[in-house]
């Protein structure tokens, strides 16, 4: 096996134990970037050069006890909508392809000071608009289990790249299942924190009140130690928390003895696929094995999650996306006879279609006389969604279902029909609604070998109830690679 | 005009907040720098970046909404007002429209003896726009971001007010409470306060309102009173002529003494508003009031209250020193140093207001220090200097901030006090002008009037005239 098999804290060991530099390991990585691109497009921008001397001044460092922290050195990719200073980023939209932050978002800053090596920065929905990273503007990203299938997103090309071992870990953002849906598509593991925990600064908002960045790797304890670096408190960010428990790694602990878990009955039922059924009520088994207390019960207001959750986004975002209007930065069209006519080409020009759609449909749900039907009855309902799960939370250590009702969905499916696109959240959004946290980790394969995830949720700030739960979980089975990733593997040996 | 029409008039007053940093980001707040110089990723809209609110902002609008007698909106919220303009970086303005954070005051002035109270409907904060500028010459337009976040209050006023001389009074009103509170400058002609009047006309009696328009652009106290009255008169014209007024937004020209519309009411955006999500709710507890409430500076009634009561000046002096605070922190710092107020007010009011006028300046531009001020008072009342040279040389503090002492003494002007001295020049005069000695004797006594003149000239006013009187008086 080579060295990209390995998990991030593993790799991160070897860097600090001098049995392998981060130059080696970046070069690596790039190497298998360089063969897999192609077929899984999980980038928008690979940074070679700048990689190679992140990695050869961290190398330094750590050998000169500068840096400690266990994913020095480890290569990693970054979701394109988290500004990079000097790197462009570019949200996977026309409107942004140009675009050079001149400062690095606050959660990457956390990365880059703890001596992360970013490699580029990974495709996307557009916007994050998206749950298959098909609206990307620069193409879709591919499912390494089957290159025919979607990977997931909108942080697709983060899942894809640590499915495919481009890189360790990656970063993604979370805004109705964003980082969850496409690990539990592509076999790896992502948390979504409570929002609050990992600043906001610096990420290209799409919905500001349900946004939030986390890490996504191969398995649980690496997406601790991950969280543990980018969570902080952060004054440029007023919705950001100030906590004492970010040592989320002391969590990793083989025991889940009599916590308490609850299974939503209507996260069982309709529109769930029987083979996913039955590989979550297998994990349930073997939790309750372990001595984990599990039930069903009934969480109200399910249903209503989701026209909630499409309301407060959009409308969001509608008022979000508005500054890329061609005057300051970004794609501006040309040949426009005044401003009016230069904002409405650059944005017909610079947006796609399903950014478009979330943009009339967050304007219409703010104009007036159509305020309070919609916007003011969805935070209503938002409000009324978190009491369930507050009332769930008071009898339960978390909630227990799967991340999608389905496995990965063929290319090109989804678009067609974007409602029932915006369903296959329905186990998701709910965790952004409420500020939840909540992890995707991989629990079987269907029988067209298509990846299943599990989801645990806790209450707010009990990220370590989840992680722990899915850390003993995760004991119980060993990380599967897909084939792509081993063939790739084996070419460079 | 067979019918009787009164004026209806409310003011939407925006206040630049004299803050150090901008409300939602670190940069300078300042006036006057180079273009873009005081910008950041927050207030030029860069992707990613987010707002975090200057609490100093929150604690200005309290302390101008507690002077005005408002209730504090405890658990306050921002909102977003969605449009789109260059000068709008986010192209979203951060507001207040739900929750703002001041409610239901009042304040009250007096027009021509009558008292009357205007109420305030709300005080909210929001953030300004930046600058565009038009280059005609290279036909583009460039965008200044230096005032993109410099925080605001706007202050909406019910629609009290029924003449131009209210809404003078109104405002004038506004500008001292606010700048008592050392909350800004209120600048008209900077732009640190503008007015928005909202005007409409009925028939005396009638009970509905008419309809109003907005009337934006003025830059000036005279400039609103003159568009007050243009919009009165041509509003009439209007319904006199059987015609409909248009609800709508109106410029004024000043120059041309005439408004042109901007925007009807039909073709008026719609702002979308909604909560802020980027910001958290501000909860204003009942200590953080007191403490505001505590640490507000004297206002002007108390002021005049206290003068009248500590200082005994006239009524007509404690008006005009308080009618700004630059002028009364003069006054008092004054006082500190030399304990003579009626002396130190005919200073200010009266060589101090000749200089700026004659200069054309704005009281804001005093920069002598009252030091000076204090030590020209000494040095009259020790008998150095008299009344003429004085002003001489409270025109160089004025101008220079000089220490009179050291002026003094450097172009020689002590009054000449030595008796002998003074006796021998005298001697001398009155030898030189045996006519006017013998006028004297022979009853004209206006002769020792020309005879005192004629020393004082030779002693260059160096010499104090009693005592030349009394010389004078006993050679002869």
């Amino acid at each position: 096996m080579g060295m990209l098999t390995m998990t991030a804290l593993e790799a991160g060991r070897l860097i600090r134990e001098r049995q392998i530099s981060a130059v080696e390991l970046t070069k690596a990585a790039l190497q298998q970037i360089d063969r897999l691109e192609d077929k899984v497009h999980s980038f928008v921008t690979v940074d070679d050069k700048g990689a190679l001397n992140q990695a050869e001044s961290v190398q330094k460092q750590v050998n000169e006890g500068i840096l400690t922290n266990p994913l020095a050195g480890v290569p990693m990719a970054v979701k394109d909508n988290m500004c990079t200073q000097g790197l462009k980023t570019t949200c996977s939209s026309k409107i942004l392809s140009n675009f050079v932050p001149s400062y690095s978002s606050v959660a990457v800053s956390n990365l880059q000071s703890a001596g992360a090596v970013i490699l580029g920065k990974s495709n996307m929905d557009e916007f994050a608009m998206g749950s298959t990273t098909e609206t990307s503007a620069f193409g879709p990203t591919m499912n390494p289990w089957n290159l025919e299938n979607v990977p997931g997103g909108s942080s697709g090309g983060s899942c894809t790249a640590v499915a495919s071992e481009e890189c360790f870990y990656s970063l993604g953002s979370d805004t109705g299942g964003s980082i969850r849906q496409p690990s539990s598509f592509c076999g790896v593991t992502g948390i979504k924190p409570t929002y609050g925990t990992v600043s906001r600064y610096g990420l290209i908002a799409y919905a500001s009140s349900l946004d939030q960045i986390g890490p996504i790797a191969k398995d649980v304890s690496d997406c601790a130690a991950i969280l543990e670096t980018i969570s902080s408190y952060d004054v440029k960010d007023s919705t950001s928390i100030k906590r004492n428990d970010y040592d989320f790694t002391s969590a990793l602990v083989d025991d889940v003895k009599d916590m308490k878990i609850g299974i939503p009955r209507d996260y069982l039922t309709d529109g769930l696929d029987k083979e996913v059924k039955e590989h979550i009520l297998k994990a349930v088994e073997i939790l309750r094995e372990r001595g984990a207390i599990v039930e069903e019960f009934d969480l109200s207001l399910v249903d209503y999650a989701i026209p909630a959750y499409y309301i407060i986004a959009s409308a969001e975002a509608s008022s979000n996306l508005s500054r890329f209007d061609g005057v300051k930065y970004g794609y501006r069209a040309k040949d426009t006879a005044d401003l009016h006519q230069m904002y409405k080409k650059t944005r017909s020009e610079g947006f796609g279609s399903e950014v478009k759609r979330r943009i009339i449909l967050g304007s219409f749900v703010l104009s007036s006389g159509y305020y309070e039907a919609y916007y003011i009855k969805a935070l209503k309902t938002k409000a009324l969604i978190k009491e369930a799960f507050n009332k769930a939370f008071q009898k339960y250590d978390m909630i227990l279902g799967p991340t999608a009702p389905t496995t990965a969905p063929k290319l090109s499916e989804s678009l067609k029909e974007p409602l029932k696109m915006y369903l296959g959240d329905i186990y998701t959004i709910s965790v952004n609604l409420c500020g939840l946290p909540a992890i995707s980790v991989p629990c079987g394969n269907d029988s067209k070998g298509l990846p299943i995830g599990l989801q645990l949720i806790g209450d707010c700030f009990k990220e370590k109830n989840i992680i722990r739960a899915a850390f003993s979980y995760e004991q119980t089975r060993s990380y599967k690679r897909c084939k792509l990733a081993q063939k790739g593997g084996e070419k460079h040996e | 005009m067979s019918k009787q029409y009164e004026t209806v008039i409310g003011l939407e007053v925006h206040v630049e907040l004299a803050t150090k940093t901008k409300i939602f980001c670190g940069c300078s707040a300042k006036f006057g720098a180079v273009s873009n110089t005081h910008t950041c990723p927050v207030c030029t809209g860069m992707p990613g970046s987010l707002p975090v609110l200057n609490k100093q902002v929150v604690e200005y609008a309290v302390a101008v909404g507690l002077a005005c007698d408002c209730d504090i909106t405890q658990y306050c919220k921002f909102d977003r007002k969605n449009y789109f303009y260059p000068d709008n970086p986010q192209n979203y303005q951060i507001s207040q429209l739900y929750l703002p954070i001041c409610r239901n005051g009042k304040v009250e002035i007096e027009v021509d003896g009558r008292k009357k109270t205007v109420g305030i409907h709300e005080i909210h904060m929001e953030e300004d726009a930046g600058k565009l500028i038009h280059d005609e010459w290279e036909d583009c337009s460039l965008i200044d971001y230096n005032r993109s976040g410099v925080p605001l209050i706007e202050i909406v006023s019910e629609p009290d007010m029924s003449s131009a001389e209210e809404v003078i009074a109104y405002l004038d009103k506004l500008r001292l409470i606010i700048q008592y509170l050392g909350a800004s400058d209120c600048k008209l002609q900077e732009g640190s306060m503008r007015a928005d009047v909202n005007l409409s006309v009925r028939e005396i009696g009638a009970k509905e309102f008419g309809t109003r328009t907005e009337m934006k652009n003025l830059n000036s106290f005279k400039a609103i009173s003159r568009a007050i009255k243009g919009e009165r008169e041509r509003q009439i014209a209007l319904i006199e002529d059987g015609k409909k007024v248009i609800q709508e937004t109106r410029r004024w020209d000043d120059n041309k003494e005439h408004s042109y519309a901007m925007r009807s009411k039909e073709d008026a955006q719609d702002y979308r508003y909604f909560p802020e999500p980027d910001l958290m709710p501000i909860y204003i507890s009942d200590e953080w009031i007191a403490r505001i409430k505590a640490e507000q500076p004297e206002l002007r009634t108390e002021k005049q209250r206290r003068y009248k009561e500590e200082y005994g000046i006239p009524e007509y002096d404690i008006n005009i020193i308080t009618n700004a605070k630059v002028l009364a922190d003069i006054f008092e710092a004054t006082i500190a140093i030399i304990n003579r107020p009626k002396e130190i007010s005919n200073w200010l009011m009266v060589e101090n207001m000749r200089l700026l006028n004659e200069n054309h300046l704005e009281l804001e531009d005093i920069h002598f220090s009252p030091a000076n001020l204090a030590g020209l008072i000494q040095l009259i009342e020790e008998g150095c200097i008299n009344r003429t040279v004085a002003k001489e040389i409270f025109e160089e503090i004025f101008k220079h901030d000089i220490d009179p002492r050291a002026y003094v003494e450097e172009k020689g002007l002590n009054l000449v006090n030595n008796e002998g001295e003074l006796r021998s020049v005298i001697e001398r005069i009155l030898a030189d002008n045996p006519k006017s000695v013998e006028d004297y004797h022979s009853g004209k006594t206006k002769a020792m009037g020309f005879l005192v003149g004629q020393t004082m000239k030779k002693m260059k006013g160096k010499a104090d005239p009693g005592i030349v009187n009394k010389i004078v008086m006993e050679l002869l």
